[in-house]
């Protein structure tokens, strides 16, 4: 069995995904050949020597539907012969394309991939693609089918976090992530998306808040208390599913939740003979993957079982990893895993995370890779996991370690 | 005698004439079915019939709807596999009213005669899914007239059409209040609404129709167009997107998951909503056999149409003359007495309203103006039905106001001595036939009986709280209460429409005996360290309005503190529930005496909002670490009722499981799904029943104890209802 290493991460900077946000301009296709051709170029790798693309997107309709993967490569730099896997595993799309092609080399089947993702939340309005959970009664009654910011605030509920809580959170994450651009951090990874003239359309992060404050989070009202208490009573459909809740605790609002962004992200994987082919580096090794389905109700405290399925997958231990990217769909979300394996808030998101630059849903476990191996060599540490929490009821994690 | 006949007209129009023999309102069945076939057939053949319009003999009405008995005939039809035989059935009316709506025409729209439906007036279920299948609906213009799909309130949906009909022709954000909560509408709210096309003035309705008929109209439905869309979007179309995500949540948040026919209902309505019409009916079909072929609404079907309706006509009556009332005294006015006042004058009964103050009489009387005030705010009721009522009641103190009453309930406070002496006052001043009743809750009727020289013309009439809403009055029978009483007792109830049980005289009779073991099993396990939430929202999951800990607040900790201390003193050392008073006790304590009080299980804000449980409860019983499984808290609440009904038959409180089952659906919202407790162990089989008792007796105590018969039973493997058909073969 071949090591799968990452040889190299791009992403995109992420534009506010709306009408006047900067990326409003750009089409799903040509940003996710940005990437691409960012990777080839940056790495210098010809013809075939990439097995095939694996592109996470979670609306996969329009411009991001029919097999968006290969229509990026037949629009990028890339040779034909590379065909091109649209997936879909919701937020943790790019995580799973990550994986996916990590295990494929593993098992013998290739010896690189470029794994990644995109989604372009202002174009493609998350929900287009409909979904049976949500619609069919005989899936949506049954699994007891509440959207996720209910969901949110049911972790926040059965496990006791505060509006405090999640608003200090929010508040936090727009801090580290402002530091973390003034300080370059994201300097190696980031592709200034630029025209077809080469000028530039983004070059930073458009969503980020850096002076966000208690006070101005706490003038927010909760996103979900009306869907969920009055129309159409989600809270209901909670009660049933945990009769031993009264009511459900609605804390979580714009300012501490994910933003909806436009981005995309790659990463380039490959075997060691892959490297050597090609004269290149790797710069971490991806040691474990994972992903699990869990309640969907509840839906999104995946992270959790699957931390801890990939930590016993592994014989790790939690004490074992240096850094954390456990993605901000949600402050409950971070809070929960903060809580369920005693973490200290510094080892996780150490940079900030998706409330604060937002959480474009099929790129977001790509990116958030590259952030975490990014931060372990500029602070020097050896072990990381990122993990993102998945609706429907859903966790994917991966471990990677510097090599 | 067919139930159809057909007249061709000079004019070339058609009319067909639905008119059931023997019956007030019309009611389909299968022959009715082929009848109206037959004359579609013979309309669409006939060059001479420009048209059709199908109407009603019945002066006010169009259809009651379906004769349900229809549904174990088709089952029967297959033998062992009664699915078949309900699919295959529904299917073949599918293709009686698509021939109807399809009229001839070609599969390009050519050709085809309309067909009108023309309403005298009410129509339900079948009454309304026909019309849906003609090209337009003219409804006479009769405002006490109720046009709707009623099926949900018996546990089933519109499965002839109606569904994917309806659906198709409003959208499913419009159609829902009417498959989902069975709305019924006037013809003009009905017209808005858009179930009907036309309402004219009852003289026209005919000329209407046929006016209609012979102007040549388009009659291809929208569904049957090319291009045609849902109106409000299907499934998938971003409008139509949020509507059925909604729709999920809110069936499953208001049935609390008890229903099955709701569900199947919105299936139904989705996956029509995503394929062609043909295909959509045959969708429905397929849910609506599913739905039939459910234990539960078989049972609800039993208890709530059939069984509430033979209750009401007099199932259990004794042959005596008619026995309607003609002037009843109601002695105190307070809410009871008001309450029995405002529902017997309504019944246009005339009424004596006594009390031992004037101020308070008056008060109690102004309890209807109130309550008709409120009727013709919502357009239930006119001034002159106000005026009418209240013309009627006589508030007084003067009991010689009594003389020539034939009927006296007394609703005086629940003190033995003052109940004797109001009702040795009264004896004097009516007549010997007179029948006098007494409305009290909680105490044996036997002994209030004994204030009368004449026990045989002496019952129990426990209405319950509020009286103009609550649809079950209990009658209680002493051992000396005669027929004529019973009698009179049954014609009252059916005078002021309201369901009767008739029960033997017992320790809180039939209803309260089986409530408060509920209750009392609720407060147990907030003092074992269960969450309160959960006892509270397992009972809402089996489908009662409340759950046991919300149900005190309701009644107040007051009320139930004292039951417990009467009790206690009657049953000595036999008494159970001492861990249940020791949780009221310090409640009481504590001034935490209900929603009046602004404080109980709950907090409650000013306006009497509840606010969630009183953080104080955990205080005191703090929720264990690990909480039972809901099933464990389910069963006990279930059981705790269930036991005692099956001991209230065993004791012979209860003569009639019939009524036992009506009883607790419409008493205390058993269960509706489960067609009342009887039907719910018929329903889990009396094997298993008597297993579980076995297991929670273990675990939690001797409450549980299989009752005798149930064991019997057991063992032999037969249901309660199985074994009331072989005991009553003409009732059952």
């Amino acid at each position: 069995m071949s090591d799968a290493y990452i040889y190299d991460v791009v992403r995109s900077p992420r534009g506010k995904g709306r009408k006047d946000g900067a990326l409003h301009e750009v089409t799903a296709v040509r940003l996710s050949a940005q990437m691409l051709n960012a990777l080839k170029a940056r790495n210098g790798f010809e013809g075939h020597a990439v097995e095939d693309v694996i592109w996470g997107n979670v609306t996969q309709v329009m411009e991001q539907g029919g097999c968006l993967a290969r229509t990026a490569v037949l629009a990028s730099d890339l040779d034909e012969s590379i065909p091109g896997l649209a997936i879909n595993r919701f937020c943790a799309s790019g995580m799973e394309a990550v994986n996916l092609a990590a295990n494929q080399i593993r098992g013998g089947a290739g010896d690189a991939y470029i794994a990644g993702g995109v989604e372009m939340m202002g174009r493609v309005a998350m929900g287009s693609d409909g979904a049976a959970i949500a619609v069919d009664p005989s899936v949506a009654v049954d699994s007891y089918f509440v959207p996720q910011g209910i969901s949110a605030d049911i972790i926040a509920t059965e496990y006791g976090f505060t509006r405090d809580q999640a608003d200090a959170l929010a508040v936090e994450s727009q801090k580290r992530a402002a530091a973390a651009w003034q300080d370059t951090r994201f300097t190696r990874s980031i592709i200034e998306v630029t025209d077809q003239n080469g000028l530039t359309i983004l070059d930073h992060d458009e969503h980020m808040r850096p002076g966000t404050d208690m006070q101005a989070l706490g003038s927010l009202d909760p996103s979900f208390k009306q869907m969920g208490e009055v129309m159409p009573g989600f809270d209901a459909v909670a009660k049933l599913k945990y009769p031993h809740l009264d009511r459900v605790n609605h804390i979580h609002h714009a300012g501490n939740s994910s933003g909806i962004v436009d981005g995309a992200a790659g990463v380039l994987i490959g075997s060691k003979a892959f490297g050597e082919t090609w004269g290149l580096k790797p710069r971490a090794r991806i040691r474990q993957t994972c992903k699990i389905g869990t309640d969907p109700t509840i839906m999104l405290t995946g992270p959790v079982p699957a931390t801890q399925k990939i930590l016993a997958d592994s014989g790790m231990e939690i004490g074992d990893i240096d850094l954390f990217e456990v993605n901000e769909a949600f402050a409950a979300v971070v809070l929960r895993f903060m809580q369920a394996f005693k973490v200290g808030p510094d080892r996780v998101n150490v940079n900030g995370g998706s409330i604060a630059m937002g959480h474009p849903l099929g790129a977001t476990g790509a990116i958030i890779i590259g952030t975490l191996l990014d931060e372990l060599e500029r602070s020097d540490k050896e072990t990381g996991l990122a993990t993102l929490c998945i609706a429907s009821g859903m966790g994917a994690a991966t471990i990677i370690e510097r090599v | 005698m067919t139930d159809f006949t057909m007249e061709k007209g000079a004019d070339g129009v058609a009319v067909i004439t639905w008119d059931t023999q023997a019956k007030s309102m019309n009611v389909m069945n299968e022959q009715g079915f082929f009848d109206l076939e037959a004359l579609i057939d013979d309309a669409l053949s006939d060059d001479a019939v420009k048209g059709v319009v199908l109407t009603s003999g019945k002066a006010g009405s169009f259809a009651g709807g379906m004769d349900l008995n229809i549904i174990a005939r088709l089952k029967d039809i297959a033998g062992h596999q009664p699915e078949k035989g309900l699919f295959e059935g529904v299917m073949r009316m599918h293709g009686i009213l698509r021939k109807i709506e399809r009229a001839g025409m070609d599969d390009k729209n050519k050709g085809g005669k309309p067909i009108a439906a023309a309403l005298p007036g009410t129509a339900l279920g079948i009454g309304l899914e026909i019309p849906l299948a003609c090209h337009r609906i003219f409804a006479a213009n009769n405002p006490s007239a109720k046009i709707g799909l009623p099926e949900i309130m018996v546990g089933i949906f519109p499965g002839l059409g109606g569904t994917t009909r309806l659906v198709r022709k409003m959208g499913a954000m419009a159609a829902s209040p009417l498959l989902l909560e069975g709305k019924l509408n006037d013809p003009k709210k009905a017209k808005s609404a858009g179930v009907v096309d036309e309402v004219v003035p009852a003289e026209e309705l005919l000329d209407a129709a046929k006016a209609w008929v012979l102007s040549n109209p388009a009659i291809a439905k929208p569904w049957d167009e090319k291009g045609y869309q849902m109106p409000g979007g299907a499934p998938y179309h971003p409008a139509g997107f949020m509507t059925f995500v909604g729709a999920s949540a809110m069936v499953n948040g208001k049935t609390q998951g008890a229903f099955p026919a709701a569900k199947a209902l919105l299936s139904a309505v989705y996956e029509g909503a995503l394929v062609p019409f043909d295909t959509a009916l045959r969708i429905e079909a397929r849910w609506f056999t599913n739905v039939l072929m459910n234990p539960s609404s078989s049972a609800m079907i039993r208890s709530l149409f059939i069984n509430k309706e033979k209750l009401e006509k007099g199932a259990n009556r004794p042959d005596v003359p008619d026995q309607k009332v003609k002037k009843l005294g109601v002695m105190g006015a307070g809410m009871m007495g008001a309450g029995i006042a405002l529902v017997s004058a309504m019944a246009g009964i005339e009424v004596v309203l006594i009390d031992q103050k004037q101020e308070t009489a008056n008060k109690g009387k102004s309890y209807t103006a109130d309550d008709m005030d409120k009727r013709i705010k919502r357009g239930k009721a006119t001034e002159a039905k106000k005026t009418a009522a209240l013309d009627l009641i006589t508030a007084t103190t003067d009991y010689d106001a009594l003389k020539g009453c034939d009927l006296i309930i007394e609703a005086v406070f629940e003190d033995p001595k003052v109940k004797a002496e109001v009702t040795k006052n009264v004896l004097k001043v009516v007549g010997e036939d007179c029948i006098f009743a007494t409305n009290t809750s909680t105490l044996p009727i036997t002994e209030l009986a004994k204030a009368s020289d004449t026990p045989e013309n002496f019952i129990g009439i426990h209405f319950f709280s509020p009286v103009e809403k609550m649809m079950l009055v209990e009658i209680i029978k002493s051992q000396q209460t005669g027929e004529r009483a019973v009698a009179k007792a049954l014609d009252y109830v059916r005078q002021i429409r309201k369901t009767p049980i008739a029960v033997n005289d017992a320790r809180f009779f039939y209803c309260n005996r089986c409530i408060i073991p509920y209750i009392n099993e609720g407060i147990r396990m907030v003092a074992e360290g269960v969450a309160p939430a959960l006892i509270d929202n397992a009972a809402r999951q089996l489908g009662f309005p409340v759950g046991p800990l919300q149900l005190v607040d309701e009644t107040s900790i007051d009320l139930g503190a004292k039951i417990a201390r009467a009790t206690k003193a009657a049953m000595s050392e036999d008494y159970p529930d001492a861990a249940v008073d020791e949780v009221i006790f310090w409640m009481e304590g504590e001034g935490r005496l209900g929603r009046k009080a602004g404080a109980g299980f709950f907090d409650y804000d000013n306006k009497g909002k509840r606010q969630g449980y009183w953080p104080g409860l955990a205080g005191k019983y703090p929720p264990a670490q690990d909480q039972p499984d809901l099933y464990e808290v389910q069963h006990r609440l279930m059981f705790a009722q269930v036991l005692e009904a099956v001991r209230a038959l065993e004791d012979g409180v209860l003569e009639d499981i019939r009524e036992g089952d009506v009883g607790a659906i419409l008493a205390w919202g058993f269960a509706p799904w489960s067609g009342g407790p009887f039907s719910w162990l018929d329903i889990i089989g009396t094997p298993y029943a008597a297993e579980r008792c076995d297991e929670l007796t273990e675990k939690f105590g001797a409450r549980f104890t299989t009752p005798p018969l149930l064991r019997e039973m057991a063992a032999q493997n037969q249901g309660f209802y199985a074994r009331f058909a072989l005991q009553n073969p003409e009732a059952a």
